[in-house]
Parts: structure tokens; C-alpha cells; sequence
């Protein structure tokens, strides 16, 4: 933990407000947001359906502006940065699949390349390697002459994963990439970002449902509830019972000693 | 994207095909000229008898370009328009650009009665074609466009296009309702699509707009190769998606306005080279399939307007109706086979 604390900071975020601006007033969804992103670590995002998971993290890309607060980026305000240049430090993976099913994988990782390609986005020698250690990572070099329409949603996931790694950016925001997929793939993609994390240095943020995976396997939590948004370890979070204020007490409680949610 | 060399034989048979179609497409109409005349008119030696000089230089030649600028730059308008509203129903036609130039024109030609004396006579220059039919598809592609921005369902859209092909039919009818039989059966014989009767200075013009608008559409290939991944995506990567929609928007307005002021809305050739690009070239890469698909629509129009021609005959088909007999069938067979269209 202590060698952690060493590290730089990528991406913090002092009392951050999120939410839309609306004409009769601005709709806040959450507030009071403090958290500092580490090299090298990866961070989990936890919440009910609709507490404003997937809105924080379009605050985070540059997407949607905060309602007040700061985001700083390399010690830099985000708001500073230029999309291109934002391209260079952060890749993500959205929820949404590709528009085209026509993309080969390796046309869509390749994809990635596009903030350090020229006009014509052609691919130098260093791109190539990049795509190619994409593919190999993700395990999804077998696919890569395969199109879309004809992968299945895990297969899909890992080539979303890949084209974020191709785009060769500290930090990589992930928004509920263990949807739609079974168990086994769930656990394939986590251990994925963590290896990613502990062996690329990267910097991973994901949000997910997968509360039980995502204790065993981040190095920080992000928990957003009604009240309050807390950041810490999750060894941390479970002391403080931070996890019992996640879901309405009557349905399902936490259990402190496996890890998981049982149902009362 | 992928490696362009793969795809030089391709390029090389297209290429071939295409100059194939070119001199069948010059030698062959309603009067019968040796191939070999053909040829000495065009090396430039000129043909034995003056009469035929003159068809084919003053005739046949600019309607061999203005059916190879047509095909090629609606089948790229249709192209630009199916990534940029990542819709494989896309197309200039589908979208009402095509209804937007014609009611330019419609407005011109009929509006001019209305109007009438000098301004009228003044209106009926080449130029003013061009400006109403591009005017009148570039505002009905930013109404398009500004529905887009509001409703996410591309279905939405799709049908906001017919709607704008119905108000179209509407104000041609109240048009037509004032103005005289003459100017009438010229803006009917604009509607049938006509490739043929074109000045060498309209073609000029033609080839300015298919120069700015291929221009445009290649500077903006890389962007809509990323728009292939949605919006958003495209955005992480650092795309500005307003300045990529107005230049794509721009350049499709340019090319479908341009060529539907001179040679008449042509249905179908935007919608089905594209697909049927896609069937042959397995990439989605835009700097491959630009070019593809400007070979094919320029190859699939001069087959289409040898057909219109029914050589040896003194008839011209409509070609608006050969390119949707053609293209209607085409689509439906693409459906058929891979029971889902992708752009």
C-alpha cells in the first residue's frame, strides 16, 4: 500500500459536482466528489442502477462539463485540454457497441490509432506494433480477420479493451465492461484490467455491478450512494460498512466476511 | 486502415472496366459510328464524315463524362451520408436531398414565369441551376441534419426525408398550377434525368463541383472512419463531429445538388454501389472505398445510359427509370443474401 501511495497522481478530482444544467435550474446528480487516480492502479466503480455511475464517468472524459468543482489531469484542468490532445491520456470503453458491424477487428482496433496517425490514418510501423500488442494482450489475435456481426459479446468486449490499449493512453475509463457477459468472461475481463494495470502501468477506472469481482481485484473503490460518494480501499470500505448503505437494507445486506451480498 | 496493396488488382481490373465502359459508352447511340472513328475522334485525328465529329465531340463525349461524374459522385454522396448518419438506408435520395434540388429547380424554372421579364431570362443561365438545385439540397440536408441533433432513431430521420419529398411533390403541384405548359414540361423532362444535351461549359461546371465535393470527401475519410464506431467513440479519439458532419454535409450537397442540376435526380445509384462495394472490397476502410466506389458508379452509369440510349434507335429512355430498375433489384438481392444491410 505504501509503495502505491508513491505514485503519481493521473487524475484528481476535488469536490466535483455532476449533474445537466437545465433551464429551471441545474440538475445535480451527485456532489461532494473527492478522489485521486494513481498510476499503475486499478479503481472500481460501484452504485445502484441510476445513482450516476455513467454520468461521472462522461464528467471524467471530457463529455459532459462538471457542474462545479475540478477535475485536474496531470495537474492540468481537464476543461484545458483539447479533445485531441485528451486523446492522448485517456481511452475508453463505452457500453455502446461499435456503429459499424462491417469493421474487422483488426480494422476496429486499428481504430484506436487515429489520435497519432496523420490525415490519411495511415499506419506506421510503431501503430502496427501497437495493434499487434493489442490483439495479443486481449487474446483476440485468432479474430482479427474476423467482422463484428460475428463476434460474441465477450469476444466483442476484449476487442473494445484492445482498440482502448491500441489508442496507447495512461488512463483508460471503462463503463460497465462486465455487462452482458457470463460469469466466466466477467472474471476474464477484471483480471484482464488488473493485469493491465499492475503489468502496462495503466491507469484503469471501470464501473461495474460486479461488486463481489471488484473487491477481490481493484486497488480502490469508488462507492456512490444517495448520501455520499466515498474513495478508499476496499478493505477500508468494508469496515466503515460502507457497502450496507449501497442497496435498500430490507432486500439484500452485505456479509463483511465472504464479501458478498446475500439476500435477507 | 489495412493495407491498401491488397487491393491493387482490384483497382487495376476496375480501372480497365471502366475505360471499357467509357468506349462502348461513346461508341454506341442512336446513330451507328464505326469503332475505329470512334477512336481516330478521340486520338484526335477526326472522323471521315463531319456529322459524326460533331455527335460525338459535341454530344457523346460530354454526356460520357457527365455519366461518369454522376455515377461516381452520387455513389460517394450515398456513401458519405450511410457513415455519417451510420444508416445503411442512407442516401441522397432516401433523405429528400434529391427532392430539396428539385424543388430548387422546380422553383427556378417555374418560378420564373412567375417572376418573369429580365430577372427570369437571367435566372436561366447554368449557373443558377446549379445554385438552386445545390441550394435547395443543402437546405434540405441542414433540416435533416438539425432533426438528427434532436431525435437519436434513425428511423425518425428517415422518415422526416420522405416527408420532405411529399412537401416537395406539394409545391411543385402549386408551382405547376401557375406556370405555363412550356416551362412545365421543362421541369418534367429535368425530373425524367437526362445525362445527355449537355453544354461543354455545364460540364466544366459539373466537373468543379465533382472536384470540391471528391476533395472534401477525401480530406474527411479519416474522420468518418472513425465515425464508424458511433459518436462517442469518435469523440474519445478526438474527432470534432460538428466540424466532420458540416464538411461531409457540404460535400455531399455539392455533389448531389451539383448533379442533380445537370443531369436530374437519379434514384437508387447513392443507395446500392455503395453495398454492392462492400459485397466485393471486405474493409470499411473509406480510403479504399472511396475510390471503389467512385469506379463502380461511374462504371454502373455508362452501362446504365447505353441502355437508356437502346443503340441504333432514334429512343432515349428516362434514365432515372433504368438506374432504379437496375438498382431497386440489387438492393433487394443484398437483402435477400445476407439478410442484413451493413455500412
Amino acid at each position: 500500500m505504501e509503495q502505491q501511495q508513491a505514485k503519481n497522481i493521473d487524475l484528481e478530482v476535488r469536490n466535483l459536482t455532476i449533474g445537466y444544467k437545465a433551464k429551471n435550474g441545474d440538475a445535480i446528480i451527485a456532489d461532494a466528489i473527492n478522489f485521486s487516480l494513481r498510476e499503475g492502479t486499478l479503481i472500481g466503480m460501484v452504485g445502484a442502477n441510476g445513482i450516476g455511475k455513467s454520468t461521472l464517468l462522461r464528467t471524467l472524459t471530457g463529455m459532459q462539463p462538471a457542474l462545479s468543482g475540478e477535475i485536474l489531469l496531470y495537474g492540468k484542468k481537464l476543461r484545458s485540454y483539447s479533445g485531441f490532445q485528451l486523446a492522448q491520456f485517456i481511452s475508453v470503453v463505452l457500453t455502446e457497441p461499435p456503429a459499424s458491424k462491417n469493421l474487422s477487428v483488426r480494422e476496429l482496433i486499428s481504430l484506436g490509432r487515429q489520435p497519432h496517425t496523420n490525415w490519411m490514418g495511415s499506419l506506421s510501423s510503431e501503430d502496427n506494433k501497437a495493434i499487434d500488442y493489442a490483439l495479443e494482450v486481449t487474446e483476440t489475435t485468432s479474430l482479427s480477420h474476423r467482422k463484428c456481426y460475428e463476434l460474441s459479446d465477450g469476444q466483442m468486449q476484449r476487442v473494445a479493451i484492445a482498440r482502448a490499449l491500441a489508442q496507447d493512453t495512461p488512463i483508460i475509463i471503462l463503463d460497465e465492461p462486465t455487462t452482458h457477459l457470463d460469469i466466466y468472461h466477467r472474471a476474464y475481463v477484471l483480471k484482464l484490467l488488473k493485469k493491465l494495470a499492475t503489468e502496462a502501468n495503466k491507469t484503469i477506472l471501470f464501473s461495474t455491478h460486479e461488486i463481489d469481482l471488484a473487491i477481490q481485484l481493484t486497488d480502490y473503490l469508488i462507492v456512490m450512494t444517495q448520501e455520499e460518494t466515498s474513495f478508499d480501499t476496499p478493505c477500508n470500505l468494508i469496515e466503515s460498512g460502507k457497502f450496507n448503505t449501497l442497496f435498500p437494507s430490507k432486500t439484500i445486506a452485505f456479509d463483511p466476511e465472504t464479501g458478498r451480498f446475500v439476500i435477507k | 486502415m489495412v493495407k491498401t496493396a491488397t487491393y491493387r488488382l482490384h483497382f487495376v481490373l476496375l480501372f480497365v472496366a471502366l475505360l471499357i465502359a467509357f468506349f462502348l459508352n461513346v461508341s454506341l447511340g442512336s446513330v451507328a459510328i464505326p469503332f475505329g472513328e470512334v477512336v481516330s475522334v478521340l486520338t484526335g485525328q477526326g472522323a471521315s464524315k463531319e456529322t459524326w465529329n460533331y455527335i460525338l465531340l459535341d454530344y457523346r463525349l460530354p454526356k460520357t463524362i457527365t455519366a461518369m461524374i454522376a455515377g461516381g459522385g452520387l455513389a460517394i454522396s450515398g456513401l458519405l451520408m450511410q457513415t455519417l448518419f451510420r444508416n445503411p438506408l442512407a442516401g441522397p435520395f432516401v433523405l429528400g436531398l434529391s427532392s430539396g434540388a428539385s424543388l430548387g429547380v422546380a422553383f427556378l424554372i417555374l418560378g420564373a414565369g412567375a417572376i418573369g421579364g429580365v430577372l427570369g431570362v437571367l435566372l436561366m443561365n447554368p449557373w443558377s441551376m446549379v445554385l438552386a438545385a445545390g441550394l435547395g439540397s443543402f437546405l434540405v440536408l441542414l433540416a435533416v441534419l438539425a432533426v438528427t441533433f434532436k431525435i437519436k432513431d434513425t428511423m425518425a430521420i428517415l422518415i422526416i426525408g420522405l416527408m420532405f419529398g411529399s412537401v416537395t411533390t406539394a409545391v411543385v403541384s402549386v408551382l405547376s398550377y401557375f406556370s405555363s405548359a412550356e416551362q412545365l414540361q421543362q421541369y418534367v423532362f429535368w425530373s425524367f434525368g437526362s445525362l445527355g444535351n449537355q453544354s461543354w461549359q455545364g460540364v466544366f461546371i459539373l466537373s468543379l463541383c465533382f472536384a470540391a465535393g471528391l476533395i472534401l470527401s477525401v480530406v474527411s475519410s479519416k474522420s468518418l472512419n472513425s465515425l464508424l464506431l458511433g459518436e462517442n467513440y469518435a469523440k474519445s479519439m478526438g474527432l470534432h463531429i460538428k466540424r466532420t458532419t458540416v464538411i461531409v454535409i457540404l460535400a455531399t450537397s455539392i455533389l448531389a445538388g451539383g448533379i442533380t442540376a445537370f443531369a436530374g435526380p437519379i434514384a437508387f445509384v447513392g443507395l446500392a454501389v455503395p453495398h454492392l462495394v462492400r459485397q466485393v472490397f471486405k474493409t470499411a476502410d473509406h480510403f479504399i472505398l472511396l475510390p471503389a466506389v467512385l469506379l463502380y458508379g461511374a462504371i454502373l452509369m455508362l452501362l446504365c445510359d447505353i441502355i437508356a440510349q437502346l443503340p441504333f434507335t432514334s429512343y432515349t429512355l428516362p434514365i432515372n427509370a433504368i438506374t432504379s430498375l437496375i438498382g431497386a433489384p440489387v438492393v433487394i438481392w443484398l437483402l435477400v443474401r445476407k439478410r442484413k444491410l451493413f455500412f
